[in-house]
């Protein structure tokens, strides 16, 4: 395949790769690091810890995020909590096994040696935000509480009651307001990027829209980095927050950054059912609510008796009966298939029958109220205030929703993508893992990626090349804004009869319905079909009130929308084209005969990466072949 | 089931209408029928924006983002309750079923100096950005840190901690204070940080430091009246200020020790 494709993984042992590598990377000399100006787009976990560390290094760093402060990206709502392999419990845990269990629960699709780094740096993670001020949960002792979670049959994860996103995001924001303190960082909040800026084959910068003036500015750097999050808001209804967007993705993708698996979404298990049409987002209930809430639907279909009326022999704990293993705590893709399997039964709970129950009553008898409010108060709240219904009573329903995206931007093992000088870290590369992300590891690997990986491959590339200095009147510069301003005054002028949401919502529903928890053939032509007539009328047909020079929440969201509306059908095809099924891509026709994934490593065992040609030309795949030296490729069994 | 409560209510909605900081603004009202029960109030002003935007008029503009609680970037004054009526509660979490049929509700952005009006419902607050980039940090270097056990917290003290670190930095606490002061988030991140053993390096300057430019921004003065505190969606408590007027305290005394043992 394409030359470009080249991972750069370090020769021998996987134990070894990252030590040597880091050992024979160039350094930058301390003095002359703040002659180097250095692009972070993105204030979420990856993006805010990449920032603060390059700053504290001595790099001049400009940080822009859309919101108005750093502390609102996204990873402020991840519940949970966060892997390390520190084996705290002493129930085996080690580095080796962590990188297994990711591996593994990825489904074969990630690259080892990237996974074996990010349970090497896990542990150092948990210290430096411990260092930060982090208040994780703690034993009685003073030492740090671990829970098990997602899938891991160990007690790995690190949390800090159910906000642990909010907390990790809030040490990492306090490491980068450290650094604007001495100037080391400038920050630029409200800016959104709207166009990478390439020159001569390498990341030179970037065009941004002021949220607050609508102006337009270029912004020139040695390097850009991005951590831009994910792009689950393809659906229109996902956990996501309602900013998250593939919009800097894409516009890199535009300007030559392959993008790798899109069709690796994943569906999260236990989130609250939809209740209308003006439904504008769906919450996630923590995983770590399996731990101790059993998953059931009623044995007969139709039964439309109250929970509490259907006794537990009338009662079908389906995670239980299928995985006796791994029981409610099947792995997400698991879970998620099986509940929409039990819904398709006519199974489904609930007023719309797309829900099951996630039910306490039995924790609740052994741990008491008190323990299982202590664990989980906040969620049990938070799902009161939603639905207006309390689960210390009632079951709660849930049914899987878009969460995250394991797709993204395809990088090498620098965390470089295919235009030099742009690097990408956190959810909005391609990342980790794989086919499937096991709970609490993209905390982890946002945190790894910023704090441990760039400070040293990006130091790598400032010394290996000579860098020109451009300015921002240079050519590249100019027809990149040339570019934004005409989109936006495209966009503007339409002045046509439908919102931004209404296209948005029709695309979603799309998705969902085609591309979603499980895809075919069939259902995939036809999206392939629709998107393009929901694209056509979008450009002859929207409608932005109001002016391009302000605040103008309705354009910005037009741009995002306008994105999602291409890369939606590269989803499509990557899902048509890989004929397997493998972790959150469920291709119906390729099915164990009990409704398992059926992989095809003999074909598609590689990633793949699209190329965008312009225009409406079809995107080109490219290969990036896997290959699996220490966990040995096999059938995923969580029974 | 909630679903099957799922009624229909109608409201009279004053909004505060402003094209940005330099105009003027005013309160405009809007009828909405057949708004459901089960739907989350900034859901229902999308509805109203929908029917705005088709008509081709400007939709009101608010700031959110997470939708569920956690992010600060929603809120505005609802009937002059900030995030409006339930206690606990961010607007974005509130649903309508806290709302009777016919109801009348003003909206009307945070109103303080120090967080000028972005336009409509939206304010500018990075002044509380400021304000934590003036100390609030403990500042360790990535890569410096030792073993994450080697250093136990007391329980109760890591749960306080936590308690003061659950600010969302929504700044309904100024929006509810007659003074417009920013004390409780202040006091927060200070208490946050000195109750741990990691903080106490630097307790000292950071609470000089951070309440200097709290100082400086134009937030007005504590008068303990509480109202912040009952404001507050995450219910942080006022025993914050009260320990972040003792952490200033025995500071100003260390600080004049360090002096007067320098021989200044
Ligand atoms: C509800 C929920 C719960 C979760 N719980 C967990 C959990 O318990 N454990 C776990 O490990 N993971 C969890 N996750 C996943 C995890 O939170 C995310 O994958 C991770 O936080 C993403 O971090 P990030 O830094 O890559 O991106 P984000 O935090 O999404 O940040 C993206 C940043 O990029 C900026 N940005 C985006 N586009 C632009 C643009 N065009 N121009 C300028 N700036 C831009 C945004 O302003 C923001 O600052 C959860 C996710 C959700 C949705
Ligand atoms: S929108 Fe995030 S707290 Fe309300």
């Amino acid at each position: 395949m394409s030359a470009k494709l080249d991972a750069k993984i370090p020769s021998g042992p996987v134990e070894d790769k990252w030590d040597e590598h880091k050992f024979h990377s160039k350094l930058v000399n301390p003095a002359n690091r703040r002659k180097h100006t250095v692009i972070v787009v993105g204030t979420g976990l990856a993006g805010a810890s990449a920032a603060a560390s390059l700053g504290e290094m001595g790099y001049h760093v400009k940080s822009f995020c859309v919101h108005e402060s750093p502390r609102r990206a996204h990873s402020v709502a991840a519940q949970g909590g966060i892997n390390a392999a520190k084996n705290y419990k002493n129930d085996g845990d080690s580095v080796y096994r962590l990188f297994y269990d990711t591996v593994k629960g990825g489904d074969f699709r990630s690259r080892e040696a990237n996974v074996y780094r990010l349970a090497q740096v896990s542990t150092s993670i948990i210290d430096h935000c411990v260092a930060q001020g982090v208040p994780f949960a703690r034993e009685y002792g003073g030492l740090l509480s671990n829970r098990s979670f997602g899938g891991a049959q160990v007690s790995r994860t690190f949390y800090a009651r159910g906000q642990t996103g909010q907390q990790l995001l809030l040490g990492a924001y306090s490491a980068l307001m450290r650094q604007v303190d001495t100037k080391q960082v400038e920050l630029y909040p409200r800016r959104e990027m709207l166009d990478l800026v390439v020159i001569n084959g390498s990341a030179k910068g970037i065009v941004v829209r002021n949220l607050n003036t609508g102006e337009i500015e270029s912004h020139e750097a040695d390097a850009v980095l991005m951590a831009t999050g994910g792009y689950s808001n393809v659906f229109f209804l996902s956990t996501n927050a309602m900013a998250c967007a593939v919009t800097a993705a894409w516009r890199a993708h535009k300007r030559g950054a392959y993008f790798a698996n899109p069709c690796f979404t994943q569906i999260h298990p236990t989130c609250i059912p939809v209740h209308g049409e003006m439904q504008s987002k769906l919450t996630l209930m923590s995983e770590s609510l399996r731990n101790d809430g059993r998953v059931w639907v009623p044995k007969a279909a139709g039964d439309k008796r109250p929970p509490q009326q259907i006794p537990d022999a009338e009662r079908d704990y389906y995670l239980e009966r299928v995985y006796p293993s791994f029981g409610n705590l099947a792995p997400r893709d698991v879970a998620s298939r099986q509940a929409k399997f039990r819904v398709d039964e006519g199974r489904g709970v609930g007023p719309t029958g797309m829900a099951v129950y996630l039910d306490f009553r039995e924790s609740i008898q052994r741990l008491g109220v008190h323990k299982v409010k202590e664990r989980y108060g906040n969620l049990f709240q938070m799902y009161d205030k939603i639905t207006g219904e309390n689960p210390y009573e009632t079951p709660m329903r849930m049914y899987p929703a878009p969460h995250y995206t394991m797709g993204g931007l395809w990088v090498d093992y620098d965390l470089q993508s295919t235009i030099p000088g742009l690097f990408v870290m956190g959810e909005a590369n391609f990342s980790d893992h794989g086919a499937n992300r096991l709970g609490a590891s993209a905390l982890m690997q946002g945190l790894a990626d910023g704090y441990f990986v760039i400070p040293y491959t990006l130091g790598n590339y400032l010394a290996s090349n000579k860098l020109e200095k451009y300015a921002t009147t240079h050519d590249a510069f100019k027809e990149a804004e040339n570019n934004v301003r005409m989109q936006t005054s495209k966009m503007m002028s339409i002045r046509g009869a439908r919102s931004v949401d209404s296209f948005h919502k029709e695309l979603g529903h799309t998705m969902w319905e085609y591309c979603g928890m499980s895809r075919n053939a069939t259902g995939l032509k036809k999206a392939l079909e629709k998107i393009p007539k929901i694209r056509e009328e979008f450009w002859s047909n929207l409608r932005i009130p109001g002016e391009a020079g302000q605040v103008n929440p309705e354009l910005e969201k037009a741009g995002r929308v306008a994105d999602f509306l291409e890369q939606g059908e590269l989803m499509c095809w990557d899902a048509l084209e890989r004929e397997e099924s493998c972790g959150g891509h469920f291709r119906e026709e390729f099915q164990t005969p009990d409704n398992e994934a059926k992989r095809d490593d003999e074909k598609f065992c590689h990633v793949a990466a699209w190329e965008w040609l312009g225009g409406n030309k079809k995107e080109v795949r490219h290969k990036e072949e896997l290959t699996f030296e220490n966990v040995h490729l096999a059938t995923r069994s969580y029974k | 089931m909630s679903d099957a409560n799922d009624k229909k209510i109608n409201l009279t909605l004053k909004i505060w209408r402003q094209k940005s900081a330099k105009e003027p603004g005013e309160f405009v009202t809007y009828e909405m029928s057949g708004v459901s029960t089960d739907a989350s109030f900034l859901e229902m002003i999308d509805q109203l924006n929908e029917k705005l935007i088709t008509k081709g008029d400007d939709p009101v503009v608010f700031d959110h983002d997470c939708r569920e609680g956690i992010c600060g970037s929603c809120g505005f004054m609802i009937n002059g309750n900030a995030h409006g009526p339930q206690k606990s509660t961010t607007v974005c979490q509130l649903h309508m079923r806290a709302f009777e049929s016919g109801a009348v509700l003003t909206l009307e952005p945070w109103r303080a100096k120090a967080f000028p009006i972005v336009k409509d419902l939206m304010v500018d607050r990075s002044a509380f950005d400021r304000i934590i980039s003036a100390g609030g940090y403990i500042s360790v270097d990535t890569g410096n840190a030792q073993d994450a056990n080697c250093l136990p917290v007391p329980k109760p003290d890591a749960d306080a901690a936590f308690e003061s670190a659950t600010c969302i930095g929504c700044g309904a606490c100024v929006a509810s204070c007659k003074n417009a002061s920013a004390m409780l988030f202040t006091s927060a991140k200070v208490s946050h940080l000195a109750l741990l053993p990691q903080g106490k390096v630097e307790r000292a300057e950071r609470v000089h430091r951070m309440v200097a430019q709290m100082d400086s921004e134009e937030f007005g003065a504590c008068s303990t009246t509480g109202a912040c505190s009952v404001a507050c969606p995450k219910d942080v408590s006022l025993t914050n200020i009260a320990k972040m007027n003792r952490e200033l305290l025995s500071s100003t005394l260390f600080k004049r020790e360090a002096a007067e043992s320098d021989g200044i």
